[in-house]
C-alpha cells in the first residue's frame, strides 16, 4: 500500500475511485501558497488536485513498470499544461514563469519523474513559439500545447554533455535540406516523442557554428537507440537519438544559423527553474510524508515526534524547503521581467534547490528507517527522482561556472 | 409557512451550510453555492479538536475549500448551460470573505457571475441552515431564479436541510438526493438515490434540487478559465438588503468529541461470547 501523502477519501467518496480530495495538509510555515497572488493560488489549486487525483494513484506503477502516462499528460494539457508559458494564439496558457514554478512544484507532489517530462516538453514548445516564424509556431505549438504531439529535446552528445559546444552532430546544406550525421545521447521522450529540438552544427567550432533544427519522427534516417535503464525518471522512457544522412528541411530551423546555441541556452534558463520547481515539489511531499511518520512510529516508548533531535532535523528540513522555494521564485521573477541577472540567478536556484531538496527527501528517507527502503513508501520514489536533478539540464557543477563567470565579469 | 421555535438541545454542531443553487432553465440558470466548509477530509491529517471552552471546533487555520457536493452541484450546472438548456449560472456563498475565493472556483469551473452575501463574526458562527435557506429564497425571487441545485448536505455538519427547508420557504417542488436530473421542457426528470434504490420524478418548475455523489464528475478548472474567472463579476449583498435576519433560534450548549473507544475483549469460545453479550443487555 503506497502511503501517498495528498491522496485522501473520506467515507462520502468511497465509491467513487476517481474522487479524491486534494488539499496540502496546512503546514502553514512551509505551505507553498504563501505569497502568492489569488489567480496563482487558482493554478495551484488545479495543480495539487491532478497531482492528487490524477498522478500520485499511479506514480508507483508508472515507475515499476516504466509507463509513458500518454493519457494522463494529455489530460494535464486539456487543463493547460502543456505549454504554460507558450503564447495563447498557438494554443498555449501565456502565463508567467513565477506562474509555472508554482504549477511545477505543485504536479511533482503528484510525480516528478513525469511533471518533469512536462517541464521539458514545455520548454521546447516554448522555443519554438519565441524563436520559430509564423509557419513554425503554427505547425508545431497547436499540437504541441494539447499534447497530441510530444517534444524532446537533444543537445547533449556521447562526446559532449557539459561541454556542449562541443558538439559533434553535422548538419550539411544540401538545396533545401540540412543532412544530419551524429547521434545524441540521453534524450528525455526518445523514440516515444514526435518532435525533436536538435542542435546540431552547421558552421565552425565552438557555440557559433550550431544551429536549432526542428525534427519530426518519422524522418527517414531518424532512429533511436536501446531505452535506458535508469534509476529513476522511470515514467519516461530515455533513448540515444541517431541521425544517418537524416534530411531535415530548411523550413525547419529555429532562428538564423549560428543562434542554435543562444537559443538552446535560453531554453535551459526556463528548464533549470522548471526542474527545481519539480524537486521543490519533491522536498515538499517528503517533508509532509516524514512529519506523518514521526508522529506514528513509537520508538523507546514514544513516537518519533518527542526526539529532539529528529524535531531539530525536520525543522532544519523545512527551513530550507522555505528558503529553496523563495530563491526559485526570485529567480523566475528575474526571468520573466528579462533582467540582466536573470541567467546567473537561474544557475544558482537550480544549483541550490536541486542540492537542497535532494537532501531533504533523502533525510525524509532516513527518517522513516527502513521503511523508507521499500518501495511501498513513496518517500524512495521521490529520491530516487529527483536524484538526476542534480545532473541534467546543466549539472551542478557547470552552474557554479556560469555564476563564478557572472562574478567575475565586468558586464 | 412555519417558523422553527426556539429549540435547545446538545448537538456537535459544526457550522452548518448546506450549498445551494437557483437557475432558470429558460432565461437563466444559477447554480449557488456557500461554503463555510471545515475541510473534513483532513481529519486523516489535522485532528478536528473542540474548542476549550466548548461551544464549538477549533476553524483557525484550517483550510476552507468548496463542499464537494456544491462541487458536484456547480458542474451540473455548468453541463446545462453547455448544452444551452440554461443562459446563466449564478454562484452564491454565504460567508466572511474568504468565500469569495470559493465563488471564484466556481467561476472558474464555468459559472457566469457570482453573489458574495455577506455574513460574518458571531452571526457566521450562528449561521444555519434555516437562515441560510431564507436567505437563497430571498435571492430566487429577487434573480428570478427558476432552478436552484445545491450539494444534498455540508460535509462538516451533514444537516442536509437547506435545500428543502429552501424548497419550503418557496413553496417549489423538490427533487433531493438527485443522481440523475434532466430538463425536459418546463418539467425535470429527477433520479433520486433513495434507501430502497432509485426513485424517478417528474416535477415542475421552479425546483430545487440537490446533488448526490454520483450525479456527475466536477472537472477541473483550466488555466485560461482560471484567467477569465478574474474578469467575471461577484456582487457583495448583506442579509439585511434581503430582509433577512440571520438571528439564530438555536443554542449550542455543548460541543464534545466522541467518546473514547474502548478496549475490545477477547474470549475463548461461543458460549463465552454469548455471555458476555447477555452482561452487556445485547441479547
Amino acid at each position: 500500500m503506497l502511503t501517498c501523502f495528498n491522496v485522501q477519501e473520506t467515507h462520502y467518496f468511497s465509491n467513487t475511485v476517481h474522487y479524491c480530495r486534494s488539499s496540502m495538509p496546512r503546514l502553514s510555515q512551509t505551505h507553498p501558497s504563501i505569497g502568492l497572488t489569488d489567480e496563482q493560488k487558482d493554478f495551484q489549486k488545479v495543480a495539487f488536485d491532478f497531482a492528487a487525483n490524477e498522478m500520485a494513484p499511479h506514480m508507483a506503477e508508472w515507475d515499476l513498470k516504466e509507463i509513458f502516462p500518454v493519457e494522463a499528460m494529455r489530460k494535464a494539457a486539456q487543463l493547460g499544461f502543456g505549454g504554460i508559458y507558450v503564447n495563447p494564439d498557438v494554443g498555449g496558457s501565456g502565463l508567467s514563469r513565477l506562474d509555472t514554478s508554482i504549477i511545477f512544484e505543485a504536479l511533482s507532489t503528484g510525480c516528478v519523474s513525469t511533471t518533469a517530462y512536462i517541464s521539458i516538453h514545455n520548454m521546447c514548445a516554448w522555443m519554438i513559439d519565441t524563436f520559430g516564424n509564423n509557419e513554425q509556431r503554427e505547425k508545431f505549438c497547436p499540437d504541441l500545447c494539447a499534447m497530441q504531439k510530444f517534444a524532446s529535446y537533444c543537445l547533449t552528445e556521447p562526446g559532449s554533455g557539459s561541454d556542449a559546444a562541443s558538439l559533434l552532430t553535422s548538419a550539411t546544406l544540401q538545396g533545401d535540406h540540412y543532412i544530419l550525421n551524429g547521434s545524441k545521447a540521453f534524450i528525455s521522450g526518445g523514440g516515444d516523442t514526435d518532435v525533436y529540438v536538435v542542435m546540431c552544427r552547421t558552421g565552425g567550432k565552438g557555440p557559433k557554428g550550431i544551429s536549432c533544427l526542428v525534427v519530426e519522427k518519422g524522418t527517414p534516417g531518424l532512429s533511436f537507440g536501446k531505452k535506458e535503464k535508469k534509476v529513476g525518471w522511470n515514467s519516461q522512457p530515455t533513448r540515444a537519438v541517431i541521425f544517418e544522412d537524416c534530411a531535415v528541411p530548411v523550413i525547419n530551423r529555429l532562428g538564423a544559423e549560428g543562434e542554435g546555441f543562444s537559443i538552446a541556452m535560453k531554453g535551459l534558463n526556463g528548464g533549470r527553474i522548471n526542474i527545481a520547481s519539480c524537486s521543490l515539489g519533491a522536498a515538499h511531499a517528503s517533508v509532509l510524508l516524514a512529519r506523518d511518520h514521526m508522529c506514528v512510529r513509537k520508538q523507546f516508548g514514544e513516537t518519533l515526534s518527542n526526539s529532539q533531535f529528529l524535531q531539530f532535523k525536520l525543522a532544519e528540513m523545512a527551513t530550507k524547503l522555505v528558503a529553496s522555494r523563495l530563491l526559485v521564485r526570485q529567480a523566475a521573477v528575474a526571468l520573466q521581467e528579462g533582467r540582466p541577472e536573470a541567467v546567473s540567478l537561474c544557475s544558482m536556484a537550480k544549483l541550490f534547490v536541486t542540492d537542497e531538496c535532494f537532501s531533504i527527501c533523502n533525510q525524509a528517507l532516513q527518517i522513516h528507517g527502513g521503511y523508507g527502503y521499500l518501495k511501498d513508501y513513496a518517500v524512495q520514489q521521490y529520491v530516487r527522482d529527483i536524484r538526476v536533478h542534480q545532473i541534467l539540464e546543466g549539472t551542478n557543477e557547470v552552474m557554479r561556472m556560469i555564476i563564478a563567470r557572472s562574478l567575475l565579469t565586468e558586464s | 409557512m412555519h417558523r422553527s421555535s426556539e429549540v435547545k438541545h446538545v448537538a456537535s454542531y459544526l457550522n452548518t451550510r448546506g450549498c445551494e443553487c437557483f437557475g432558470q432553465p429558460c432565461e437563466s440558470h444559477c447554480p449557488v453555492l456557500t461554503d463555510r466548509t471545515i475541510h473534513v477530509q483532513l481529519k486523516t491529517f489535522i485532528k478536528i479538536r473542540v474548542k476549550p471552552d466548548r461551544t464549538g471546533v477549533v476553524t483557525d487555520g484550517v483550510k476552507h475549500s468548496m463542499n464537494p457536493f456544491c462541487e458536484i452541484a456547480v458542474e451540473e450546472a455548468i453541463k446545462l448551460k453547455e448544452k444551452k438548456l440554461v443562459k446563466e449560472v449564478v454562484a452564491v456563498s454565504c460567508g466572511p470573505q474568504q468565500v469569495q475565493e470559493t465563488i471564484r472556483t466556481a467561476l472558474a469551473m464555468g459559472a457566469d457571475r457570482g453573489i458574495h452575501v455577506e455574513v460574518s463574526g458571531k452571526d457566521y458562527e450562528t449561521l444555519g441552515p434555516l437562515q441560510v435557506s431564507k436567505i437563497f429564497a430571498a435571492l430566487a425571487k429577487k434573480e428570478q431564479a427558476d432552478l436552484i441545485i445545491l450539494g444534498k448536505q455540508a460535509i462538516d455538519d451533514d444537516c442536509n436541510q437547506t435545500g428543502q427547508i429552501t424548497a419550503a420557504l418557496l413553496d417549489w417542488p423538490q427533487g433531493t438526493f438527485a443522481s440523475e436530473m434532466t430538463l425536459e421542457a418546463d418539467k425535470l426528470k429527477v433520479v433520486r438515490e433513495v434507501d430502497g434504490g432509485l426513485e424517478t420524478i417528474k416535477i415542475n418548475l421552479p425546483a430545487v434540487v440537490t446533488a448526490d455523489l454520483r450525479l456527475n464528475t466536477p472537472r477541473y478548472a483550466t488555466l485560461p478559465n482560471i484567467m477569465k474567472a478574474k474578469k467575471k463579476k461577484i456582487a457583495n449583498v448583506k442579509p439585511a438588503d434581503l430582509g433577512v435576519d440571520v438571528c439564530s433560534r438555536l443554542e449550542v450548549l455543548k460541543v464534545d468529541e466522541p467518546p473514547q473507544r474502548q478496549a475490545g475483549v477477547k474470549v475463548e469460545t461461543v458460549d463465552d461470547l454469548v455471555g458476555k453479550l447477555k452482561e452487556a443487555g445485547r441479547v
